[in-house]
């Protein structure tokens, strides 16, 4: 038998994934605060490290799982519907919480980047890293950035604010679910939303109309922006 | 399977439509919007729906994985501007939350404040 064929088959990468995510479920039902994305991750980059397994045959079976996130992002419609009263009520704050955080998180990532020395490319490959990546990879190819890198750092935006971001704002003082999941929904997209909604549905559907509402703020906020890219 | 099969018809519709459309917005957000508007439309009703939708959400950060997973293959050009984007990175993600979370806390307060506010689950955890 050759591993090198096992490897390669989807199937390899898709139990790692699956046994992995299981594991990272039961680990954090044990300790409360260990991320279960940080233990999943890390246990899948360690198993291709010591087995000198490319990424790429990993990524066979990994394409499966992501592809889910399609009808995911979809299926959180339910729960904004079944909070419905509660969205109403509060769409103003959701919508300015969302607007102004969007637009300080864009001014923020391109003044840090300016201070910092980086170039225009570099500014343009931060600056939409708020929003889910199929948006913010988008925005980065128009402003002139570099798609890739954009992707990999949203990813990484998503999994610190949904790591830390709870606890720190509550540690900050804002407190309440409307509050929290706005803040995590407009800075971590879809990881953030994947975080929040198992602790609560009314959390997760918050979170959800916030990181589709960054999503349009977003796009939209960059329309003027691509001119002075170029 | 019903709801999964109305899950990825929308998923569908939104590609559809962004690509017929050339919205600036991806198709799954565009089937989001679509989809919750059908909810509210009547037009698909919720037990249809409710037990797909919940599985796929309650797992959604697992659909993540394999991204994280991928970041690997970019650590050498994230080592090339670490520092600026560790910077940046870090500070406009606590600059987004805390600007998001106060500003939604300092608008929502007024909202809760108004007399004909009924929900009492929702006020007590506000």
């Amino acid at each position: 038998m050759n591993l090198q064929e096992i490897y390669e088959h989807p199937l390899f990468g898709v139990t790692v994934t699956v046994g992995a995510y299981v594991i990272a479920l039961k680990v954090q039902g044990r300790w409360k605060s260990i991320h279960p994305l940080f233990v999943c991750s890390g246990a899948i980059i360690a198993l291709l490290l010591l087995f000198d397994i490319p990424y790429e045959n990993y990524r066979a079976g990994g394409d499966l799982i992501t592809f889910f996130l399609g009808p995911a992002t979809v299926a959180l419609g339910v729960p904004l519907y079944k909070q419905r009263r509660f969205l109403r009520r509060y769409f103003t704050a959701i919508l300015s919480g969302v607007t102004l955080g969007s637009v300080s998180g864009i001014a923020g990532a391109g003044l840090l980047v300016w201070l910092m020395g980086g170039t225009q490319e570099l500014m343009a490959t931060m600056m939409p890293k708020s929003v889910s990546s199929a948006i913010s990879v988008e925005i980065a190819r128009q402003a002139g950035g570099i798609p890739e890198l954009t992707a990999v750092l949203t990813v990484l935006t998503g999994l610190l604010g949904s790591m830390v971001g709870p606890a720190l704002l509550r540690r900050l003082g804002i407190s309440g679910d409307m509050p929290i999941a706005v803040a995590i929904g407009t800075s971590s997209h879809g990881i953030g939303t994947g975080r929040v909604i198992r602790d609560s549905e009314l959390q997760g559907s918050i979170s959800g109309v916030s990181m589709a509402l960054a999503g349009i703020v977003t796009s939209l906020l960059f329309i003027p922006l691509y001119g002075w890219f170029h | 399977m019903t709801g999964f099969a109305i899950l990825l018809g929308f998923n569908l519709l939104g590609l559809v439509v962004q690509r017929a459309l050339h919205m600036p917005i991806p198709g799954n957000v565009i089937g989001l919007i679509l989809f919750t508007a059908a909810l509210f439309l009547r037009l698909v009703k919720l037990e249809w729906v409710e037990r797909s939708a919940e599985l796929l959400t309650r797992h959604m950060m697992l659909f993540f994985v394999p991204y994280i997973v991928g970041t690997i293959a970019f650590l050498p050009l994230l080592r090339e501007n670490g520092l600026a984007i560790a910077v940046s990175l870090v500070g406009s993600t606590l600059i987004v939350m805390l600007v998001a979370g106060s500003v939604a806390a300092k608008v929502g307060r007024k909202t809760s404040l108004e007399p004909e506010f009924e929900q009492g689950k929702a006020s007590a955890n506000l």
